[in-house]
């Protein structure tokens, strides 16, 4: 279809009562944000990202979807920020405690990445878990319309193909679509993945897909995969096999931060805290649901200290858990390649290189006792 | 009525050794029985003397200006009473009271010295297994130093 | 990926229910005991070993282990530590406590049909045993010998020291109290509970043990336990760690790939072992 078509489908989900989110230009960077029309788009811009940094580059055509993973991803729509949990009142008979209903907010994703995708099924596993299901997360996902924009063109932080989560989606969205640019055309090769999304298509302006369009999209593809910025080696040795008590760690421990950059903008990070707070009359009291971080000194906090107080020991647990426990728990890796914490770690730690350090055998260290 | 030499094959401080041996530490050897509160050792007097306990228990403790006597530990059955008699200045170094009626085998620590001079094979034997004894309770008592039922425990 | 179907989501997995403070002991300084009744909706029983979020109004919630259960009422012990178990410990006889629960993998003593059962308890670690050796004279003919080795700071720091004289006093139990200091009134055992277990009158091999205390204390016992030929298997130990929602969303309790508040509290000593003896795991 062409770009009308493409708009026909953002106005169609606006006219059916749903909330479209999409890629916009913000504050110099992309992010998401509601749009009405497909005019909102990033047309034209991409993104160069490396450790710790980002900007926005023009590139000169009219590409809508030429970035690669913008700087938001799509949790906190379906795992907010701030949750309110419950919201209790002292009387004088007592305690009484009411549990705000969720609301389901019809939306719409529009030109989700394959990793972000990934992402909402890696969360899937940890908030629709039958034993424990997180109401806010279960309504807003069930609701929510996901249109997926295929990457083109990965950018230098991109490792989805390693992971297995990109470029291009297979599964779990509404209606995937890929851009196709060349001197000659600028169309968009849009496919159905559910009932509602081929009812949708059906709705809109398009025609039917040739061999060439096919094969424009395969060559596409291929050269994503083969320009991704980055990569994971997990194979050999594996992951599992990673030294708790390699020298590696003390390295990284002198870099970073613990600010947490990572753990915000990591689509599949879930942690969080409550917090519990009450009015001046102390007569009614909340408890809400905070986003946290594991880097932070108080989450291990335990009977008046904490059990991680080191940097070393928070990072270990982030990337630990990431790329190997995160296995053991849900039966999958908990990181989708979207590169953002290499991005947006102000000291630019990249962690496929960290893996790789780590994944070496290391000395140990002389214990001679002679002085160096 | 069993000999000191049976005694001693039963206490698990001489384990396995071979009856030789526990003839010749059996020389140095009685049984001795102590009433509930008795006092056994007196810290800094001589120690010339130490107990294979086989039945009751006796506190090691240590008197305190403010807080009176203080029990730092007590040894029960199977357990020995004394280790400073090893090593010079032969000395106790805390006070020793029988917490109930208590039956050992003192061994004369002269005696087993001496014995230990002559025989350095003997001696070696005894030393290892009075090291493993001190290392446990240097493990143990560590253990008791940090407190682990204090309020920051962990 | 399969969407939820969002009838049968429990619409309130983080809402406690009210329960109320129907009876209170002061057991040390720092430590109380509650009973508490249900005011309105009830929780599900308890299996010992398994604990209760319990929330105090406008302060917070914090894990506590079940210490008892009888007829919907809950005993539970609290040391004050911290903001949250300050306030808790601070009720009274009327007063209101939010109770969500129970969670967790409890002890299961029933894995120890037919076998000697070892309890190791020290300081506040007598707390989540309290319900094996309860359970355990209720169904006393089930297992062969029962020993139970408690460990405290000193004589006054031990917890239920009615009950313990009790359970001292039974035919059927073997039961062995050590503290690490004590007056010469004390005509007890004085070091730390791991040389109780040389002496306890077990058959190593064919033992289950039951270990609680502070973590430390769990390391070096599920060790002489294991040096005795215990297999490690058989050695279950209790682990705790900051928790937020028991339910395995907050990912605070985490221990390498367990969360504390599911795939515990209670745990296999191999499953842990590697784990704790990394510092700062």
């Amino acid at each position: 279809m062409s770009l009308t078509g493409m708009d026909e489908i953002v106005r169609t989900l606006r006219d059916r009562g749903r909330t479209v989110l999409g890629p916009v230009v913000r504050d110099g960077v992309i992010t998401h944000a509601e749009i009405e029309s497909v005019d909102e788009l990033p047309t034209g811009w991409t993104e160069d990202q490396d450790g710790g940094r980002y900007r926005l580059v023009a590139t000169g055509s009219d590409e809508f979807f030429a970035f690669s993973a913008p700087s938001s991803s799509w949790k906190r729509y379906l795992y907010p920020e701030r949750t309110v949990l419950i919201r209790a009142k002292r009387a004088s008979d007592g305690i009484k405690i009411e549990t705000p209903v969720p609301e389901a907010s019809s939306v719409a994703f529009f030109g989700v990445r394959s990793c972000d995708l990934a992402a909402l099924g890696v969360l899937d596993q940890v908030f629709l878990d039958p034993a424990a299901t997180d109401p806010t997360y279960a309504i807003r996902r069930a609701d929510a319309f996901i249109v997926v924009a295929a990457c083109n063109n990965p950018g230098n932080t991109c490792f989805c193909a390693s992971m297995g989560t990109g470029p291009s989606p297979e599964a779990g969205y509404d209606l995937a679509v890929r851009e196709l640019v060349d001197e000659n055309r600028h169309e968009f090769l849009v496919a159905a993945g559910s009932e509602r999304g081929a009812e949708l298509l059906a709705e809109v302006t398009s025609s039917k897909a040739g061999d060439v369009d096919l094969e424009q999209a395969r060559t596409a593809h291929d050269r994503a995969v083969a320009n991704m910025g980055r990569q994971l080696s997990h194979k050999d040795p594996p992951l599992a096999a990673l030294d708790p008590n390699h020298p590696r760690w003390d390295d990284v421990a002198q870099r970073c931060l613990a600010c947490g950059n990572c753990t915000m903008v990591c689509p599949t990070c879930f942690c969080s805290t409550t917090e519990d707070s009450t009015d001046l009359t102390l007569a009614s009291a909340e408890r809400t649901r905070v986003w946290d971080s594991c880097f932070s000194l108080d989450f291990t906090h335990l009977h008046g200290g904490s059990v991680r107080t080191e940097t070393k020991s928070r990072y270990r647990q982030w990337l630990l858990h990431k790329l190997v426990t995160w296995h053991d728990q849900f039966d999958m890796s908990g990181c989708v390649g979207c590169g953002r914490c290499i991005t947006w770690c102000p000291v630019g730690i990249d962690l496929t290189a960290e893996i790789a350090a780590l994944a070496r055998p290391h000395q140990q260290p002389e214990r001679s006792g002679e002085a160096k | 009525m069993k000999s000191i030499s049976d005694l001693l094959s039963e206490h698990p401080l001489f384990a396995g050794l071979a009856p030789e041996a526990l003839e010749l530490i059996a020389g140095c050897g009685k049984n001795v029985h102590f009433g509930q509160d008795d006092r056994i050792l007196v810290e800094n007097e001589p120690a010339d003397v130490f107990y294979l306990i086989r039945v009751g228990r006796v506190a090691l403790e240590v008197a305190t200006p403010r807080r009176g006597p203080l029990v730092i530990e007590t040894v029960g059955p199977g357990e020995v009473l004394g280790v400073s008699w090893m090593l010079p200045p032969y000395r106790w170094s805390f006070d020793a009271r029988a917490v109930d009626s208590t039956r050992a085998v003192a061994i004369d620590a002269a005696c087993l010295r001496d014995k230990c001079d002559e025989d350095p094979t003997l001696g070696y034997e005894l030393f290892k297994r009075f090291a493993g004894l001190v290392r446990n309770r240097l493990q143990t008592t560590r253990l008791q130093l940090i407190d682990l039922y204090g309020n920051d425990a962990s | 990926m399969t969407l939820p179907d969002i009838s049968i989501v429990r619409p309130a997995p983080m809402t406690p229910t009210m329960y109320r403070v129907v009876s209170r002991r002061q057991d040390l300084a720092d430590t109380v005991s509650f009973e508490m009744a249900p005011i309105d909706e009830i929780v599900a029983p308890p299996s010992p070993g398994q604990f209760n979020m319990l929330w105090a109004f406008g302060i917070g919630e914090v894990p506590i282990s079940v210490a008892g259960y009888q007829d919907g009422i809950l005993l539970h012990t609290i040391r004050a530590v911290g903001a949250v178990t300050n306030a808790l410990v601070a009720c009274r006889v009327g007063d209101e406590i939010g109770v969500r629960g129970p969670f967790g993998v409890g002890w299961n003593l029933p894995q120890a049909v037919g076998r000697d059962v070892l309890v190791v308890a020290g300081g506040l670690g007598l707390a989540p045993v309290r319900p094996v050796i309860t359970e355990l004279i209720t169904q006393r003919a089930d297992y062969r010998r029962a020993v139970v080795l408690v460990g405290a700071r000193s004589p006054e720091s031990l917890l239920y020291r009615d009950e313990l004289e009790l359970w001292r006093g039974r035919f059927d139990l073997d039961v062995e109290i050590t503290v690490d200091t004590a007056p010469p009134s004390w005509r007890g055992d004085v070091g730390v509970v791991t040389r109780l277990i040389d002496r306890a009158p077990i058959d190593p091999r064919n033992t289950t043990a039951f270990v609680c205390g502070p973590e430390v204390m769990m390391r070096f016992v599920a060790q002489a336990l294991v040096d005795r030929q215990v297999p490690p298997d058989e050695v279950l130990v209790s682990l705790e760690r900051n928790m937020h929602c028991a339910i395995g969303h907050c990912g605070h309790c985490q221990l390498g790939p367990d969360f504390i508040c599911k795939d515990g509290p209670v745990m296999r000593w191999p499953r842990v072992e590697t784990q704790l003896r990394i510092p700062e795991r």
